[in-house]
């Protein structure tokens, strides 16, 4: 009875384990991991994209919708096609990248959580910083588990990965982007495109 | 003189429509950088890698367009100046 009592407290105890919440860390080796951005204005589109993605977040297989954590963008990784466009979004006239070095997105709460599978939609409502501007915004996110597939990506490490890919739409004006100017070229609404994975080694 | 001005304003013309069509034709500005799509295989994500690339857009032919009318411009000038010291040794 006793031996019976030990190993049902040993395999609680490793299923409790195993179903722990597990942290993702997004920083990608192999940098694939990209926030994109579009502008589309009447006289003018700007088309560009940042690999300076890292951050953490916490993930729980059995409970997606406990799901916590933050994302930064590096501002210097942001690019451009053309040079001198590059130059004036990063300067002070813009984004001031060397005043505010990160871009940042903080998970308050998930809700809307619906899962199938090894995927799961939400909506998440975190606060989103740019330009050392922080407001509450509402993102739809599409989280997807893999179970054990770090290997597949990093070899001879064993682990899984968590793919998260969010379309939402910001305003510059709403974080002090030159608010009201230059619109015709600049559009004030900005698209951005998530498309990240994270692992969590064993 | 003005004769050769004015040919190297139309190679100078002829040469950067030329290279941009051949480039591309791209009506935006000039790139010296374009995204490469790359799609990791495990996760699906599509991500995008900067390769270095000069693709001329419409600011270059506006300055090809510029440089050859300043070309034509002083073969104009230069014709002229032809003429005034034409003038001073026939008188």
């Amino acid at each position: 009875m006793k031996t019976h009592l030990t190993i049902l407290t040993f395999i609680a105890l490793m299923s409790a384990a195993f179903a722990a919440p597990r942290t993702f860390d997004f920083k990608d080796p192999k940098g694939i991991n990209n926030a994109g951005f579009k502008l589309d204005a009447p006289l003018e589109a700007i088309n560009g994209n940042a690999s300076g993605v890292s951050g953490t977040v916490i993930f729980d297989p059995e409970n997606p919708g406990a799901t916590k954590g933050k994302i930064i963008v590096a501002t210097s990784s942001l690019m451009l096609p053309n040079p001198m466009q590059r130059q004036h979004m990063l300067s002070d006239k813009w984004l001031d990248a060397t005043k505010n070095p990160e871009i940042s997105f903080e998970s308050k709460e998930f809700k809307n959580v619906q899962t199938a599978g090894d995927t799961t939609t939400a909506d998440v409502t975190g606060t989103f910083t740019v330009k050392g501007v922080s407001k509450e915004i509402t993102v739809p996110v599409k989280l997807t588990y893999l179970k054990d597939k770090l290997g597949e990506r990093v070899p001879k490490q064993k682990g899984d990965l968590l793919v998260i890919r969010a379309n939402f739409t910001i305003k510059r004006s709403d974080f002090n982007i030159n608010p009201g100017q230059f619109e015709d070229k600049v559009s004030d609404t900005i698209e951005l495109t998530l498309s990240i994975a994270g692992a969590s080694p064993k | 003189m003005k004769k050769i001005l004015r040919i190297m304003a139309a190679i100078l013309l002829v040469g950067a429509v030329a290279f941009w069509v051949v480039a591309g034709a791209n009506r935006g500005w000039t790139k010296t950088q374009v995204p490469i799509k790359t799609v990791d295989t495990v996760t699906g994500l599509e991500g995008v890698q900067w390769q270095h690339k000069f693709v001329p857009g419409m600011d270059f032919l506006s300055a090809a367009l510029l440089g050859a009318a300043v070309l034509t411009g002083i073969s104009f000038l230069s014709t002229k100046k032809q003429s005034d010291s034409q003038l001073k040794t026939t008188t």
